[in-house]
This record gives structure tokens, C-alpha cells and sequence, in this order.
């Protein structure tokens, strides 16, 4: 279990830069929450944390994300094993339309090492009770993934993620499309896992971070303005804009 | 702002329905002409081909001159199965691949070229793809053959895999990828495992109509396969093939043979119209899976 520390980190899109010398560190053991206004390049950041902001035709990046003492960007450094120690959910709940909600779970696994029958399942139930969903689907893990809710979807995707074990979970405003009752199942899952997992986790929600986070990065155009203990900025920020950001001044 | 004033004057309200009413008719009107000839074909074939079909006709070679009806055109069918089996066997794995390619990897004027080339390859007439594999294949190995047959309708039947199923490929969203790149599986793998997977029926649906269009080309055929009286499995002797045999008897002047004709002409069309049918459904099955 290990933190990320971003140091200097620019991004583009193109010619037009979305991210100006960010600098964080992710706690190891915590939830650091990314906050700011649509645009503001927190999704930006988060995905340049493993890696996958250069998928995207045109992106580029530049500056250090260190993790475990190895800088991802440098030139001996494996996005593939990136992305396997550093696991990642999205907005939308995107399970595999081809696969069941166990294949669903253990994807990562199956695709990856070889692993047996018995195996697969052992780790796939693991994977499903560490994202509280096992009890809701214990007895449909034959049936396609895409047949359950899309809170549950969304769970699914986090075992998803868990299954393959990875040290560090990054979540892209894991709750934005999901209804007020799974929203809390979601933010009360992150609370457990702080406890084996670094999480980062980007919401435009302010009361969902001041819930869930630890420490909030607050941005804007691309910059950070504030970094903080969350109950900090939250009641006594440094900055002015901050203030007017978490009072719901603007936004 | 338009629809206030709808309402503050009905009779507005009243010519717009008419309208709309005459614009449907007229869409109606448009979509069963584009019907009719469809429809006539599929008719006529069969009034004129249901004669023919009888069991001698599936279970048999064709007869001698003094009694040719007493014959069928069983080796046609052994050929057509043949010669679009082997074609289907190369075209699959080179459309399917290209596809891939120009979808996942797809940039650069490597791509823009092969783009290009299956666009090309989809208008070329398709003798001229028999003629070339006549120079290149039929002369270099001395003899029409059945795999000629089948070099020949590879070349039109790839670019129809490779261009459909690009367009299924690009159906996938981007999340699905994003999603399994993000559990750390190599390219590759996300490719093969979930992309392809989720486009699956929508490959099938290709491969489906580039095998119906393979199945009614003669041209090529006649060039490199020839044609052949007797059943041959060889894929390296001359072969006939269903519309070969159409072509042949439709200009003989021995008249009971025209009737074959039609019935030959009459399988062909059932089997593309299962094909494209087929295919149909599939894909309409895989959108509402996607979405």
C-alpha cells in the first residue's frame, strides 16, 4: 500500500494544455478528494495518474507522477503494469456487455495470468464482498452484467478493479450517475476501503468530498488553488477563491 | 415560440397536419416502389424456377443430351460450397484483421492507404478481379482450379469484412476500453477479449453479406474456377459453381435447360435472401445490446 506523489505535472490535449504544474501527494492509507468546476481538469489529473490520458489521440504530458519510488512517466516504465497496480473507476458504470457478473469481476484476472476454475471464483467472491455486492448477486453470477441496476453496475466495476489487487484506487466521480440511495452505498464502500487501498477520488459533489476525503485538492483552469486537510478547506481556507468555491459562491 | 402561435391560430395548426399527412403518404409512396422490383423478382424466379426443383435436380450430375432433365446440378452446389468455403476461410481472418487494425491502431497514411484500397477494391468491377487472379494464379499453376475460384471472390469478399466490421468496431464505446485498459491488460488483449467480443454479432452480420455477394459473382468464377459436368472436391481442378451453371444453361439452346436456369437462379436467391435476413436480425440484436 502506497501513495502517489505528482510533482510538476502538465497535460494536452492537442495544442490546448488542461493541466499547468500540478503538484499532490496521495496519501498512503487515505482518501484525497480532487474538487473544482466542470472543465478544471480534475478528470485530466486523475487519468494521468495511471496513464491513461495519453490513450486519448493527441494528449501529452509532461512533469513526474511517483509511486513506490518509480516515476511512471519514465522511460523504462510499463503503462500496462501501471495500470495494474494503479486501478481505476469511471463516471459510468462500464461493465463488459459480453461477460456475466462473475466474468465481470474477475475480467482483470481472467484476461491476465492463468489462473484455475476454482480460483477465479474464490478471488471473484472475494473481489464482489470487498465492494458489498456479493449478497446482492450471490445467486446471478451466471447472468450478463449489464442486466443488474446501475448502482450495482457501479459496484461491479469496483471489484472490477479490486479483483486485480492493486495498491492504489483511482475514481472518477464514481457516483455523478447513480441515485441518491447508491451514491451512499458507493461513499460508505470508500470509507472501508481507505483502510487497504490509497484513493483518489475526483467529484464536482463538495459534500461528497467533505463526507469521504481526507485531504481535497481544490482546482481551477487547471491549476491548483488550495491543498488541504479537507476539514481545512472546508472551514478555513487559504484562499479566497476557495471560499467562494465551497460556499457555493461560484461553480 | 412557433408552437404559441400554432395554438393562437388553429388553422395554422389544421394545413400543417395535411401536410405532414401528404409528406407520409408520399414516404410510403417512395418506400414500396423502392419494393416492387424485389418483390417481381423474387415472384418470377420462383414461378419460373419451382419446376425444376425436384430430387434428381439436388442429387444429380447433369444427364446426357437425350434426356437432360433427367439430370441436376448436384456438382454445382458441391462447387458453390467449395469455392465460397475456401474464399469465406481466406477473407474472414484478412478482413476481420484489417479491420482491427484500421479501427484500434488505425492513423497515418499506412491506414488512409489500405482504407483506400478495400474502398476501391468494394466499386471494382468484379471481372476484373477474376482476370487478375486468371494472370496471376490460373496461368502460374497451369490449369482453372477451385482455390482460383476462391482467390478470386477473396478479393472482392475482404474488403466487405474489412470495411463492415471497422464500423461495428468503432460502435464499441470508448468506455469498454478504457474500462479494461484501466485493469492493466495489454492492448491486445482488450482488443481480443472485450472489444472484438462486444462487436461480435455485428462481425458475423459482415462476414454473412460478403459470403451472399460471394455466392452470386460470376464473372470471377468463370475466369478462375471455369465450370465442370462432374463433381469435384479437388480444390486444384476446374469446379463448377451455381451461377456458372446458371450462366451456361441460361444460353444453351437445348430449351428443358433453361428451366434449370431459373432453378438454379431460384436457390441462389433463398440462400442470399437467408444470408442478408440472417444478418438482419443479428445486427438488430447486437444495437440493442450495445445501447
Amino acid at each position: 500500500m502506497r501513495g502517489v506523489e505528482v510533482g510538476g505535472l502538465s497535460a494536452w490535449f492537442g495544442s490546448k494544455q488542461v493541466l499547468h504544474h500540478v503538484n499532490l501527494v496521495a496519501e498512503t492509507g487515505k482518501v484525497t478528494a480532487i474538487i473544482g468546476p466542470s472543465g478544471c481538469g480534475k478528470s485530466t489529473l486523475i487519468r494521468c495518474m495511471n496513464r491513461l490520458h495519453e490513450e486519448v489521440r493527441g494528449a501529452r504530458v509532461e512533469g513526474k507522477v511517483l509511486f513506490d519510488g518509480i516515476d511512471l512517466y519514465g522511460p523504462g516504465t510499463d503503462p500496462v503494469e501501471v495500470r495494474r497496480r494503479i486501478g481505476m473507476v469511471f463516471q459510468r458504470p462500464n461493465p463488459f456487455p459480453t461477460m456475466s457478473v462473475l466474468d465481470n469481476a474477475v475480467a482483470g484476472l481472467r484476461l491476465g495470468v492463468k489462473l484455475s476454475k476454482v480460483e477465479l471464483r474464490e478471488r471473484g467472491e472475494r473481489a464482489l464482498r470487498a465492494a458489498g455486492l456479493w449478497d446482492e448477486v450471490k445467486d446471478r453470477l451466471g447472468e450478463p452484467g449489464a442486466k443488474l441496476s446501475g448502482g450495482q453496475q457501479q459496484r461491479l466495476c469496483i471489484a472490477r478493479a479490486l479483483a486485480v489487487e492493486p495498491e492504489v484506487l483511482l475514481m472518477d466521480e464514481p457516483a455523478s450517475a447513480l441515485d441518491p440511495a447508491s451514491t451512499l452505498r458507493i461513499e460508505e464502500l470508500i470509507g472501508e476501503l481507505k483502510d487497504d487501498y490509497t484513493v483518489v477520488i475526483v467529484t464536482h459533489n463538495m459534500q461528497q468530498a467533505a463526507r469521504v476525503s481526507d485531504f481535497t485538492l481544490f482546482m481551477l483552469y487547471g491549476e491548483v488553488v488550495e491543498f488541504a486537510p479537507t476539514q481545512k478547506i472546508f472551514t478555513r481556507p487559504d484562499d479566497q477563491r476557495t471560499e467562494d468555491y465551497v460556499t457555493g459562491r461560484f461553480g | 415560440m412557433i408552437v404559441a402561435e400554432g395554438r393562437a391560430r388553429p388553422w395554422v395548426s389544421g394545413a400543417r397536419k395535411w401536410q405532414d399527412r401528404g409528406f407520409t403518404i408520399f414516404m410510403w409512396a417512395c418506400a414500396t416502389v423502392a419494393m416492387v422490383p424485389l418483390v417481381l423478382i423474387t415472384l418470377y424466379v420462383a414461378t419460373r424456377g419451382y419446376h425444376a426443383l425436384s430430387i434428381n435436380f439436388f442429387t444429380k450430375e447433369p444427364a446426357g443430351p437425350l434426356d437432360p432433365t433427367a439430370g441436376g446440378i448436384l456438382q454445382s452446389f458441391i462447387g458453390s460450397a467449395l469455392i465460397v468455403g475456401m474464399a469465406t476461410m481466406f477473407s474472414v481472418p484478412l478482413g476481420v484483421f484489417a479491420a482491427v487494425y484500421l479501427s484500434e491502431y488505425g492513423r497515418g497514411w499506412f491506414a488512409s492507404a489500405m482504407r483506400l484500397i478495400a474502398e476501391v477494391l468494394l466499386s471494382t468491377p468484379s471481372i476484373v478481379a477474376g482476370a487478375f487472379i486468371w494472370s496471376v494464379v490460373v496461368v502460374a499453376m497451369g490449369s482453372f482450379s477451385a482455390v482460383a475460384g476462391a482467390l478470386s471472390l477473396t478479393v472482392l469478399m475482404w474488403p466487405v469484412i474489412a470495411r463492415a466490421t471497422e464500423e461495428v468496431l468503432r460502435l464499441v464505446p470508448q468506455d469498454l476500453r478504457e474500462g479494461a485498459l484501466a485493469l492493466g491488460l495489454p492492448r491486445w488483449k482488450v482488443i481480443l477479449r472485450v472489444v472484438v467480443p462486444t462487436a461480435g454479432a455485428g462481425t458475423i452480420t459482415s462476414i454473412m453479406l460478403a459470403v451472399a455477394r460471394g455466392l452470386g459473382e460470376t464473372a470471377p468464377i468463370l475466369l478462375t474456377a471455369l465450370g465442370n459436368d462432374f463433381i469435384n472436391t479437388n480444390p486444384l481442378q476446374p469446379t463448377d459453381a451455381v451461377p456458372l451453371r446458371i450462366y451456361d444453361y441460361a444460353r444453351t439452346s437445348v430449351e428443358p435447360l433453361h428451366v434449370f436456369a431459373w432453378g438454379g437462379a431460384l436457390i441462389l436467391l433463398a440462400a442470399v435472401l437467408v444470408l442478408s435476413i440472417a444478418a438482419r436480425v443479428l445486427s438488430t440484436r447486437q444495437q440493442k445490446r450495445i445501447a
